[in-house]
């Protein structure tokens, strides 16, 4: 049994998270929420609901779309949207492609992954949001682990590192002038097993390829890429069947599956214990682009 | 599982990345892939060694500069707790980096190299956490390898501290002799020092007691937000009102009788709830939603605490801060914002008492302002009355941050040391 007045790690974890969303509700005027259907993105819109209940999450959910999905997880989106009680909105790349403010990368390693920050700068502009929470955790990635809680973008949506304001005890400043605007991450302890624990302890349904499946994939740079036609072919890349799943989950061309036989919750805890790779190392192309490939995209925008 | 907080200071030089690294791999929280990097990019730069300091010095500047920019966060756990290191670099921008790392931590780690000794550096160090109110302090005595492992070199250096550390507010002071290199007593005890009967540093980090270290005695509650959900067609929520916030100190329990600040006014606790229903008793840090008996007009900003138990309330508050900006100096006269717990005001600079020399603790009372890095006393005067207690007797209560009103940055921490008096 706990000791009298102890508070396990989850939920210190939690009370945070509560804590720092709530705040953003006080402070600021047009918050919004990033919902891409991942398990961060959905452990946060759990904690959102928790913060305000028995009232409504007080502010919409956004989505940057890049039209590169997983079916599964836009279907599942949609329902625990609908589930919540939030308004989401879509911010969609292929609307800026369409209005050739952006265009494809050409080949077969295209990736919409930088098309995404201009789709979403737009979405925060259009919007006129004043705070964006993202579920961004600082055990992904060593330019995330120097982010802060409550972290300021300027004008153009920059970030710039080398001048973080001071961040102390609880105390978030989201002071911030018209057109600027603060990015919020709730999740900054949070590591990857922490997410599946409170996903298990708290029963949250997650999009079903996060679990063991078959499905066809091809191997690309160490990575079980699926057999998606969005994703063209190189000479030698062969379609084949495996029982995967995936660590994270974002655009199709970018993320890539794992073998794993874990088909349930205590399976897949049990085995991101045992793991030897960081998710993002596992899966992640995006992050693959050079040493500091986050700290850049980060710098234009990114979330 | 408890989770711990820890803020690591000192530079590379007293081993301190080293020290890191040897706890983060051995409770396996590097992975492969980030060693595979950091291994990468040591051979392409033509370090000797495997440089773990890469392992936290995530930015492009640090890495091309070799040195650590800004405060890095590091997770790791064993079957017992949850730890978050805040770790701080040792040279550049110090002293506003070791205040911000430290603001939250239960455990402070120290490096002393074994040849060197009590160095200003670590004075520095220990000074900084007390002033802070991180209620551990560790110093390990590092490359103890280099000195034939020796005790004596060990109480020799324990005593030096020791008698530096008597002049400061610091309650819990434990030595570990260490080679982080070799990873004597750092996850294992060590046999070349069987002297030492203490704990290895990660089994002392498991058990060091911290539950008692928040206050559960003064019953704080700065409310946050008001949940007022107005749902006209759903009867059982549509009067509902509900307080929300995280609990500063103490322990609520429904029925408890409470006093609403500033507006004086008394209710007692009709039910303390959460999203998964309502709980009989709430401790810090727990985030909950207070209902009261009676309707009180309550907004953000305001305090809700025990009738018989009541923070201090005023506008004239004297303080330590630590001066943050880089562009401007705090003097008096100046005109501030002030966040303290959920509040905002303006905060007017009517003194400065004597800016303290961190090294030396020598107060220069002739001082005319406050630099980057400068610690003093000050008072301030405030627009709204601010809810506080002593920090040292509540870190939560007791803090507050000062932005500048032009840039809207960040320019000060502060601790409250007493109401000042007029």
């Amino acid at each position: 049994m706990a000791a009298p007045y102890e508070l396990s790690h989850l939920r210190a974890l939690e009370a945070e998270a509560i804590h720092i969303i709530r705040e953003v509700a006080a402070e600021f005027e047009r918050p919004a929420l990033l919902f891409s259907g991942g398990k961060d993105s959905i452990v946060m819109l759990h904690l959102a609901a928790k913060a305000f209940a028995p009232a409504r999450v007080p502010f919409p959910v956004m989505h940057v779309d890049t039209g590169h999905n997983f079916a599964e997880v836009i279907a599942f989106r949609d329902l625990m949207v609908a589930q919540v009680g939030v308004r989401l909105v879509v911010a969609s790349v292929e609307d800026d492609l369409a209005a050739g403010r952006v265009a494809d990368d050409e080949g077969p390693r295209a990736s919409r992954n930088r098309l995404q920050t201009i789709t979403l700068l737009r979405g925060i502009e259009e919007q006129r949001y004043d705070a964006v929470f993202g579920g961004a955790r600082r055990d992904e990635e060593k330019a995330r682990a120097k982010e802060r809680v409550f972290s300021f973008r300027d004008d153009f949506g920059q970030w710039d590192p080398k001048n973080q304001r001071p961040e102390l005890w609880s105390l978030y400043n989201g002071r911030h002038k018209q057109g600027e605007h603060i990015r919020v991450f709730p999740l900054s302890n949070w590591t990857e097993l922490d997410i599946w624990q409170y996903i298990s302890d708290e029963g949250i349904e997650l999009p079903a390829i996060y679990f063991a499946h078959t499905r066809k994939v091809f191997r690309r740079d160490g990575m079980w890429m699926d057999d998606s036609e969005l994703i063209p072919r190189l000479p030698g890349e062969e379609v084949e069947e495996r029982v995967v799943r995936f660590r994270t989950v974002g655009d199709v061309t970018c993320t890539g599956a794992v073998d794993s036989p874990a088909a349930n919750l205590a399976e897949v805890i049990a085995e991101v214990a045992a793991t030897r790779l960081t998710e993002r190392g596992a899966t992640r192309a995006d992050d693959r682009i050079s040493e500091a490939g986050m700290e850049d995209r980060k710098r234009e925008g990114y979330f | 599982m408890e989770m711990l907080r820890l803020a690591t200071a000192g530079s590379v030089d007293d081993g301190k990345s080293t020290l890191i690294g040897r706890l983060l791999y051995d409770s396996k929280a590097i992975f492969d892939d980030q060693l595979e990097a950091v291994e990468r990019t040591s051979r392409e730069r033509g370090d000797e060694y495997t440089n773990l300091a890469l392992l936290t010095d995530g930015l492009r500047a640090e890495r091309e500069q070799g040195i650590t920019i800004d405060v890095a966060y590091r997770y790791f756990a064993t079957p017992k707790r949850k730890f978050i290191i805040a770790d701080t670099p040792g040279h550049t921008q110090y002293t506003r980096n070791m205040v911000t790392g430290a603001s939250t931590a239960d455990v402070a780690l120290i490096l002393i190299d074994a040849r060197k000794g009590v160095l200003e550096q670590s004075r520095r160090h220990a000074f900084l956490a007390s002033l802070l109110g991180i209620p551990h302090l560790v110093l390990c005595v590092n490359k103890m390898d280099l000195v034939d492992w020796s005790e004596e070199r060990f109480e020799e250096i324990k005593h030096e501290f020791r008698s530096f550390a008597m002049k400061l507010d610091v309650h819990d002071l434990t030595f570990i002799p260490v080679s982080a290199l070799l990873g004597d007593n750092i996850v294992d005890r060590s046999t070349n020092m069987p002297w030492y009967e203490g704990s290895a540093l990660l089994h002392h980090l498991e058990e060091v007691h911290i539950a008692s270290d928040r206050n559960l005695i003064d019953a704080r509650f700065p409310v946050q937000y008001v949940i007022r959900p107005q749902n006209q067609t759903d009867r059982t929520t549509h009067d509902y009102r509900g307080y929300a916030g995280q609990v500063a100190g103490g322990v609520f329990r429904t029925g408890d009788e409470v006093v609403v600040l500033p507006s004086g006014f008394t209710s007692t606790i009709a039910s303390i709830d959460t999203a998964d229903g309502a709980i009989g008793e709430a401790f810090s840090p727990m985030s909950v939603t207070l209902r009261l008996a009676d309707e009180i007009d309550i907004s953000r900003g305001d305090m809700i605490a025990r009738r018989k138990n009541q923070p201090h309330v005023g506008q004239d508050i004297e303080a330590m801060v630590c001066w943050m900006s880089e562009v401007s100096w705090l003097r008096e006269g100046a005109k501030l914002a002030i966040k303290h717990t959920t509040r905002w005001a303006r905060a007017l600079v009517k003194d400065l008492q004597y800016q303290l020399d961190i090294n030396t603790l020598h107060r220069h009372e002739d001082a005319v302002g406050l630099a980057l890095n400068e610690i003093g006393r000050v008072t301030l005067r405030t627009t709204l009355p601010l809810f506080y207690d002593e920090y040292r007797r509540n870190r939560t209560t007791g803090s507050f941050i000062l932005v500048d009103e032009t840039t809207n940055t960040t320019v000060g921490a502060g601790m409250i040391l007493a109401p000042a008096s007029e």
